[in-house]
């Protein structure tokens, strides 16, 4: 009974089916084990967690000067911004946009700078469904290949005040 | 001789029949059905703690039906701001207060009944049961006037109300109080030789529940005091991720002490139900140890897609460690449905599924368990494992799988759990049979499929990318549109009308334990009736 003081002999081995059955599950706890680090380096679909300490003013400022040296158009007020291909691309999470719109080029890879400048945010780009962790005061550095052309919404899914169901961004790749 | 007799102290052995115990002679009473001596004081808080846990589940449940109509894009019933802080409220009432306020109460049980002994300190409880109501009612308090719409992790640099944060440190500091009342419980039970040789298994598996308790509140220490320290302007600065890293170590673990407690539930009412007894203590043992010592690191599956902690970090924490817990819930996952596979078959049930007809679905307290056995194994076990790999975590991070898994675990799994225990424990513990039990007996049915349906819809919506903590996917006012596949019409429609099948369980639930601890017919000096 679970509620009596157990036998005095109680340390023994697993025997008959419960021996199989744990056998069978700290197997299947191996496999997982290992896939899971092999898959890191073999699927490269990871990121490497690369992010530096910045200060949300100096970013907000970074950001500025490339909308101010590569903007090459505007929707709906928000400036889309062109960086160079095979070098880095700035994004600001901040309550509530994702600014500016970035034109990138298809199979061109890019490291991809992301802050936020005052909340947590959550950048998900949309319909492929890929999430990242924004925070202040982290450059949170993505190397990205787009593979596809479109127009990809990025949501904010990391809850950010009164607004955050309005954060949206977009990333064009041509 | 007639006179010495008469000055000679009270014997140990009180006249109501116990041979063991350590209780005073007016603090304890037999268990009618049971035949188990039941401390007094134990059960006064029992009594206590549970009243509260029901009434915490009772406003987390109001919110929980506000949150899902809302969330069902053809209701939408609240505003954006009374959407989050309604979210707030759901959160800490249900994850927080619900479930440690009924945990605490399930430690005084542990400690007491099955070791034979008296609860170490009454003043002691007092003092944890007043701490952690008047933290509960503090931070309820501030969410429902507006001064803390943070959501249930307040991620700094968001900010609530000190007071907020201050009630969440009463609340820990009370229950910390508690499970250090347990500890006590044991040892003067081990001191005063209440019982012989290993305690029973439910007490080792709460002593692990309590053991993670601690880890898990001193986590809430070292998070919320500096928090607390920040919104009053003592420190000027939190680091988010550091607040993210220790917050998750209060947050998962916390969640790992239901599941303790959960898995030591059900071994409980295996055993008063059916008669089951544990294959082998060892390995039963074993798997809870394997808790206590590996589940910790699994709250590094939250960060899996931040910045500032290493990949290497986030490997080995989720891929070495993660599994020896989830191995922890394999085992139980065999243990506890052949240990009633035993118990039933011995009692003449057979046939490969003659064993399972026999068994009592009638009770609710084994229906109740059997579901948050399956629940929790099959729908959250499964979703949790695929969440914590590094792969799927960017396909899954802060959409609506999250809740598609927790809703599993700590819903269908320990919430389900601790109503089965209800249901076995409150004709015992209040001396009351359940009133309409005939809609009872239906109760872990309407709960449990409601949940199901919940959290099937929050997992498919959420792989469409539908993120949690939102209040419109159709991004109404977004400068830049956005939206989503229209299925997710259909499945947060499933998660809608699940969750008004669950609240409806919720509520029978509620309504008749309340109804019948105040008006259901005694059976004190009888035992408890059959369901």
């Amino acid at each position: 009974m679970s509620i009596n003081v157990p036998a005095k002999d109680w340390f023994k081995a697993p025997s008959g089916f419960e021996r199989v059955w744990i056998g069978l599950a700290l197997m299947w706890c191996l496999v997982m084990f290992l896939a899971m680090p092999y898959w890191h380096f073999r699927g490269k679909q990871n990121s490497t967690g690369e992010a530096y300490t910045v200060s949300p003013t100096d970013f907000a400022r970074r950001v500025q000067r490339e909308i101010d040296t590569r903007k090459v158009g505007e929707e709906s007020g928000v400036p889309i911004v062109e960086p160079p291909p095979g070098g880095d691309a700035y994004l600001q999470a901040r309550m509530w946009q994702y600014w500016p719109i970035l034109k990138l080029k298809q199979n061109q890879t890019y490291r991809l700078h992301i802050s936020s400048t005052d909340l947590q945010h959550g950048f998900s780009l949309q319909p492929m469904n890929m999430n990242f962790q924004i925070l202040p005061g982290y450059d949170h550095v993505l190397t990205i290949t787009p593979t596809s052309a479109g127009t990809f919404p990025i949501i904010c899914n990391e809850f950010c005040g009164i607004g955050h169901h309005a954060m949206t961004g977009r990333i064009i790749v041509e | 001789m007639g006179e010495a007799a008469a000055t000679l102290p009270i014997p140990a052995t009180p006249e109501t029949g116990l041979l063991e115990g350590n209780h005073a002679k007016d603090a304890v009473r037999v268990c009618e059905t049971t035949g188990l001596s039941v401390c007094l004081n134990a059960q006064l808080f029992i009594r206590l703690n549970a009243v509260m846990a029901v009434v915490c589940l009772l406003i987390g449940g109001v919110a929980a039906i506000l949150v899902a109509l809302t969330r069902w894009p053809a209701v939408h019933l609240l505003p954006a701001e009374w959407f989050y802080r309604v979210l707030t409220a759901h959160g800490l009432n249900m994850l927080i207060f619900w479930i440690i306020f009924m945990e605490i109460a399930i430690l005084y049980f542990a400690g007491t009944v099955p070791l034979k002994s008296r609860l170490a300190s009454k003043p002691l409880a007092w003092i944890s049961f007043v701490l952690m109501v008047a933290g509960a009612a503090v931070v309820n308090a501030m969410i429902w006037m507006g001064r803390a719409d943070v959501l249930m992790t307040s991620y700094a640099p968001i900010q609530a109300d000190p007071l907020f944060y201050l009630g969440v440190i009463l609340f820990a500091v009370g229950a910390l109080l508690g499970v250090i009342n347990y500890f006590a419980t044991v040892y003067i039970a081990k001191r005063d030789k209440t019982y012989a040789g290993s305690m029973p298994l439910v007490t080792f598996g709460a002593t692990c529940a309590a053991i993670i308790a601690v880890a898990a509140l001193l986590h809430g220490a070292a998070i919320y005091v500096p928090t607390f320290l920040w919104s009053i302007g003592v420190i000027d600065h939190i680091d988010p991720a550091f607040y993210r890293s220790v917050w998750w170590g209060l947050g998962h673990m916390s969640q790992q002490i239901n599941v303790c407690a959960m898995v030591s539930i059900w071994y409980l009412i295996g055993t008063l139900t059916v008669g089951s007894k544990p294959l082998n203590q060892a390995v039963c043992r074993g798997a809870f140890v394997l808790y206590v010592l590996f589940i910790n690191l699994a709250s590094a599956h939250h960060l899996l897609v931040d910045p500032g902690v290493s990949a290497g970090w986030k490997i080995w924490n989720t891929s070495y460690a993660m599994y020896l817990a989830v191995l922890a819930s394999m085992i139980h996952g065999f243990t506890v449905p052949a240990s009633i596979e035993v118990a039933l078959r011995r009692k003449g049930f057979k046939g490969l599924f003659g064993w399972l007809a026999g068994a009592p679905w009638k009770n609710p307290a084994f229906s109740g368990m059997v579901l948050s056995v399956v629940i929790f194994g099959f729908i959250g076990g499964i979703t949790g494992v695929t969440l914590g790999t590094e792969q799927i975590n960017i396909l899954a991070h802060n959409t609506l799988r999250i809740p598609g898994h927790f809703h599993a675990t700590v819903v269908g799994g320990t919430s389900l759990a601790f109503m089965a225990l209800a249901y076995y424990v409150v004709p015992l513990i209040f001396q009351r049979e359940y009133v309409a039990k005939s809609l009872v007996r239906l109760q872990p049915y309407m709960f449990g499929i409601g949940i199901i349906m919940v959290s099937l819809g929050l997992s498919f919506a959420g792989s469409y990318g539908v993120p949690r903590r939102h209040w419109d996917v159709e991004f109404t006012g977004a400068t830049l549109s956005a939206g989503f596949d229209p299925s997710i019409h259909i499945l947060l429609g499933i998660m809608g009308i699940g969750a008004i099948l669950a609240f409806t369980g919720l509520l029978t639930f509620i309504l008749t334990t309340v109804i019948t601890v105040f008006f259901g017919r005694s059976n004190a000096g009888k035992p408890m009736e059959a369901w």
